[in-house]
């Protein structure tokens, strides 16, 4: 009989008030015990309608209920049939959209906390057995390439090598993972917790190359020329967008991007490391993703007294997850929402001095089918130290610009067709260099399509 | 890990490494960069590559030991490792189209102009070298400008070498002597490139600047490094660094590279302060 809670077993926290000094992950975890009794709220459905909401296909009901007898090894196995990064999803995947969206449970109550329950399996396997798993797969001698370290690449590049393939991938930044160790921060995801999945990829026979910059170091036709039969190309989508309003390039002025990639790659809150980072007193962070909500609490870690949120639309149209909104709420950052910043005011040093605050109403709804902003004419003013935009990134031209006959579309993206394949033969793409920026699981997604979409194309060769 | 197989103090404080990078070299051309990584717990540090050497895979940077990095980098010997070094990075110069080129240098930024100047003359262009340094001390690469230019004016701020004066008196005097140029390429502080633009605008001589702004990534993603050119915003490191001098927006790219001043002043002393106990232990 299944334990018929309406609500999930709850994960411990560190307490709001401390956990906003600190970089210390928020979430604690379940322990064996409260695995298990989560894990015995699922009714195991025959249809599995959950399965069809995970992009990577992980067999959640199976892999559930070797938790509810106990298998935590046969838990964790069962979930890499089809995903190299459970450690990494189980944290980070708005599961509340995806699998957990289509549980029965949640008809009546709160659907099984399947993120939860895979995220202990991927830390039960961690902490309990280094030594047994990650044994090389055995290789077909077939080189192929992998272009960029992030979710799509390091997924792909996984499969690649349970195929047999002598994979290599090329990461631009001295060490690999990307938006996983550059953007999303260490109190949502440990990096050692990355780095322990990229070593198991690599223990199974991964190569990486970091300090590598294909387009530039090498271009993808000399990929081929050397001798890879394929390339997968996830670079992401990395260029950051700005508002084009005065006083943005103030000093003062970040990007999400810089300034989550000075404290999260950079290590700049730690003594010991170089890169330096500004004293922030008064912040506001413009935008209303999760990109905003990480820059706004890493702002509070490194010792701001004020965090704003600026965002132009109401709560309701907020893209980031419920949980991530929460949490920065709990942490103390404060929402102005239906605002938008005109101008950036300079003192006379040329830093930030402040900001003019356009108040917005909701109008219609957009293409996006949110109600779309309009200025009311209304200007406040907040005095600030330091503005971060966070209003979204676009791909990176390097790649489409240095390779002969790859066609983008007019955002930039990298077009492929059914199979993820681009214009070019034998060069495939996906993640955020195909669909601009989204989430880590879809990109994840992506990446496993382009490795069975890769092996097909080379068998045909 | 990245071997350093040379190592020249050229001049006070200004260090030139050749460092084994195979990967750089092959591809490497005037005007692209690389970012370093001393160690574990280094800055990301962007560099201008003053020359290649494709078949021994070897990457010449020159450097001033201005800050903490720089100075980390500076205290390696031949045969230790850096930790990383990426590249070659942002655009390779577009020279092929001059005939005629006054290549200006200054201070360390000669490092960066003699690349340029090679190039130039290996095309057979006719290069004209003018290369400011404050004093006579720190004057580098005497001979090996001499040897890819026609003419080579050396300028001194105290008139210690060469003759007493600025670059840019020295180009307005060649300018207003009747000297044709195709282009003008500046290298070196910010406010000597904006003079120098200064100087060319008039005339209407395409003046081509390399920019230093402060960055984090090197391949486009933060943003640090962006600048106003011709009334739009762009990325020194995948835009660059070579810009049109006449649309630069030089006093907010003043502004900006010290951002990080007092950062970096503190982080300095904390590098001397650990040399000179190393030097007492030692």
């Amino acid at each position: 009989m299944a334990n018929m809670s309406l609500e999930k077993v709850k994960m411990r926290e560190q307490d709001p008030i401390v956990r906003a000094r600190n970089f210390d992950e928020v979430t604690l975890g379940y322990s064996a015990e409260e695995a298990v009794e989560e894990a015995t709220r699922c009714l195991g459905c025959k249809n599995s309608p959950c399965v069809s909401g995970c992009p990577v296909g992980v067999k959640i009901p199976n892999f559930i209920q070797k938790l509810v007898s106990g298998d935590f090894s046969g838990a964790i196995d069962t979930i890499n049939e089809t995903n190299a990064l459970p450690a990494v999803c189980g944290r980070v995947c708005p599961q509340e959209s995806q699998c957990e969206s289509k549980c029965v449970r949640g008809i009546k109550g709160e659907p099984v906390a399947i993120g939860r329950l895979e995220r202990f399996a991927a830390d039960w396997a961690r902490e309990n057995r280094k030594s047994a798993q990650a044994v090389a797969a055995k290789s077909n001698g077939i080189k192929v390439a992998v272009v960029g370290g992030g979710p799509a690449g390091l997924t792909c590049a996984g499969d690649l090598v349970s195929m047999g393939y002598d994979v290599t991938l090329f990461e631009a930044f001295h060490v690999a993972g990307g938006v996983l160790v550059y953007g999303i921060p260490e109190f949502r995801l440990p990096k050692a917790i990355v780095r322990h999945e990229i070593e198991t990829l690599e223990r199974r026979g991964m190569k990486i190359v970091t300090n590598f910059i294909v387009g530039r170091t090498m271009t993808i036709d000399e990929m081929f020329a050397d001798g890879f039969k394929a390339v997968f190309v996830g670079s992401g989508a990395g260029l950051p967008r700005f508002m084009g309003i005065p006083g943005e390039s103030l000093s003062g002025v970040y990007s999400a991007n810089e300034f989550l990639t000075r404290i999260n790659l950079m290590g700049a809150y730690r003594s010991e490391t170089d890169t330096p980072l500004k004293k922030v007193k008064k912040v506001a962070v413009v935008g209303g993703g999760n990109v905003a909500m990480d820059a706004a609490r890493c702002a509070l870690r490194v010792g701001a007294e004020k965090v704003y949120i600026v965002y132009r639309r109401g709560m309701d149209e907020m893209p980031a997850r419920v949980e991530e909104i929460h949490h920065a709420e709990q942490e103390g950052v404060e929402f102005k929402l239906l605002h938008n910043p005109v101008e950036i005011l300079a003192d006379e040093r040329g830093a930030v001095r402040g900001a003019v605050l356009a108040e917005m109403e909701l109008g219609e709804p957009d293409e996006s089918g949110r109600r779309s902003p309009v200025d009311s004419g209304r200007r406040t003013e907040i005095e600030l130290d330091c503005v971060i935009m966070a209003l979204g990134t676009s791909p990176n031209p390097l790649i489409a610009s240095t390779t002969d006959s790859l066609s983008t579309n007019r955002r930039g993206c990298l077009e492929v067709d059914d199979d993820l394949m681009t214009s070019r033969p034998g060069v495939f793409a996906g993640g955020d260099t195909v669909t601009g920026a989204a989430t880590v699981i879809l990109a994840m997604g992506a990446g496993k399509r382009a490795a069975e979409a890769m092996d097909r194309y080379i068998k045909s060769l | 890990m990245f071997r350093i197989a040379e190592k020249k103090d050229l001049a006070e404080g200004l260090t030139l490494m050749r460092v084994e990078a195979p990967n750089v070299a092959r591809r490497a051309a005037a005007g692209q960069f690389i970012i370093f990584r001393v160690d574990d717990e280094g800055e990301r540090v962007p560099l201008t590559i003053a020359d290649a050497n494709r078949e021994k895979g070897l990457i010449t940077i020159i450097f001033q030991q201005v800050g903490a990095s720089t100075m980390k980098l500076g205290a390696l010997n031949v045969g230790d490792c850096i930790r990383d070094f990426a590249g070659p990075l942002g655009r390779a110069s577009e020279l092929d189209d001059f005939k005629r080129v006054c290549v200006i240098g200054g201070g360390c930024g000669c490092a960066i102009a003699y690349p340029q100047a090679k190039y130039l003359h290996s095309r057979g262009a006719e290069v004209d070298i003018i290369a400011g340094f404050r004093t006579k001390e720190l004057v580098f690469f005497e001979d090996e400008m001499k040897a890819v230019s026609s003419n080579y004016y050396l300028m001194t701020d105290d008139g210690s070498a060469g003759e007493h004066g600025l670059v840019t008196n020295k180009l307005t005097e060649l300018i207003e002597s009747g000297r044709q140029y195709d282009a003008v390429i500046a290298i070196g502080p910010v406010p000597m490139m904006k003079f120098v633009c200064l100087a060319t605008k008039p005339h209407g001589i395409k003046t081509i600047v390399s920019l230093n702004p402060i960055m984090v990534d090197g391949t486009g993603m933060c943003g640090a490094c962006r600048v106003t050119v011709g009334g739009k915003t762009r990325f020194a490191c995948v835009d660059g660094p070579d810009f049109d001098g006449h649309e630069v927006d030089f006093d907010e790219l003043i502004r900006r590279n010290v951002i990080y001043r007092e950062e970096e002043a503190a982080a300095r002393d904390h590098v001397c302060n650990l040399r000179k106990e190393a030097e007492h232990l030692g």
